[in-house]
């Protein structure tokens, strides 16, 4: 099963007007870093549910290693919502031992090194944590999972450039080769560099999928520049 | 730190152009040894698969060397070094002089100022 992910005539209607994704075919490999962009409203987060198993689609198909979204896929796949699901209330080692007991290839040692490398007192309750601490910690516990794909919604937005090179970077010493990232950002120029490739999606269609340095070649410009080309207001 | 890079040319590209500089300005000694593809690409704040490429393309040239066990080595052809140094200085020089004669300095005075400069 060489290919990661398996897109097919994949369309999701919210109701007879609102159609989120529209018939979308794609294929992703494994071992690449994907950027999926695209103007707000254009499908990004419907289609990251349905690659969860959290929305089901209206019609066609998406199989991830050769499965359908179920309890398979929900083992092989890492997600970091846009939005955090973590108990507040709760301190960053009970979350710790929460994911433990949940996910079968989490690895504690690595989360903890990473939560000592950022001097984050695992002791500390997540409601006393700032906001860029606790994307921090919220991405620690995905990247420590030994997943076939993370989906990372918004990784970088509010929070300052020196945690972002440092959220980049955890993402690239944590890159496996058999693994594949899904990152969907609006911070294009951040994190371009780190990209293999980019999906543009509009009005829930697919628009491109390149890698960025043909889009660089191709047109003279980076994909930041290219992006603000094809979707310009 | 991560490396300056242009945002519209491509990365990989860049990339190549970097490490041969760090080679051929001696950053980097002829037989030593190579960061990893995963540290220098963590250093660049790039791709991994990206620097893999770069690698690859500076193999295929001959600048660098995989061991099957041990990793990636500087050549030690130090004549293929200094080829690559000279025709790097002359692109220079002749963006230079380019330059220079734009702005209507004569072969003499760009000797000149040459010297004034160097003694600076």
């Amino acid at each position: 099963m060489n290919d990661l992910v398996e897109i097919v005539g994949l369309s999701k209607a919210y109701d007879e007007r609102t159609t989120a994704i529209n018939n979308m075919t794609l294929t992703l490999p494994r071992g690449r870093i994907i950027g999926l962009l695209g103007p707000n409203g254009s499908g990004k987060t419907t289609l990251i549910k349905m690659l969860n198993g959290l929305l089901v689609p209206t019609q066609g198909s998406i199989k991830i290693n050769g499965f359908y979204p179920g309890p398979e896929t929900k083992a092989k796949v890492a997600y970091l919502p846009d939005r955090t699901y973590l108990n507040n209330a709760q301190c960053v080692s009970e979350l710790l031992d929460y994911y433990n007991d949940f996910y079968a290839d989490f690895s504690r040692d690595r989360a903890g090194e990473m939560l000592t490398g950022l001097n984050i007192d695992p002791t500390s309750k997540m409601k006393t944590l700032s906001k860029g601490t606790k994307e921090k910690v919220q991405l620690i516990l995905v990247m420590s999972r030994s997943a076939d794909l993370y989906i990372l919604d918004e990784p970088i937005a509010g929070v300052d450039p020196a945690a972002r090179d440092y959220i980049l970077r955890t993402i690239i010493t944590n890159y496996s080769p058999e693994a594949t990232i899904l990152l969907a950002t609006h911070l294009i120029g951040d994190i371009e560099s780190v990209l293999d490739e980019v999906i543009f999606l509009r009005y829930g269609q697919l628009v491109l999928y390149n890698s960025v340095d043909n889009i660089r070649m191709q047109h003279g410009k980076s994909v930041d520049a290219y992006f603000r080309e094809v979707f310009a207001c | 730190m991560a490396w300056e890079l242009d945002a519209d040319r491509p990365i990989y590209t860049q990339l190549v152009e970097r490490i041969q500089m760090q080679i051929v300005s001696g950053i980097y000694q002829p037989g030593s040894k190579l960061p990893s593809v995963r540290e220098l690409a963590a250093e660049a704040a790039v791709n991994p698969n990206t620097m893999q490429k770069a690698f690859a393309e500076l193999e295929r040239c001959g600048l660098i060397v995989t061991l099957r066990t041990n990793g990636r080595l500087v050549t030690e052809d130090t004549d293929m070094i200094n080829e690559i140094k000279q025709n790097q200085a002359k692109e220079y020089l002749d963006v230079f002089i380019g330059k220079m004669k734009e702005l209507n300095y004569t072969e003499n005075d760009i000797i000149d100022l040459i010297n004034k400069a160097i003694a600076r």
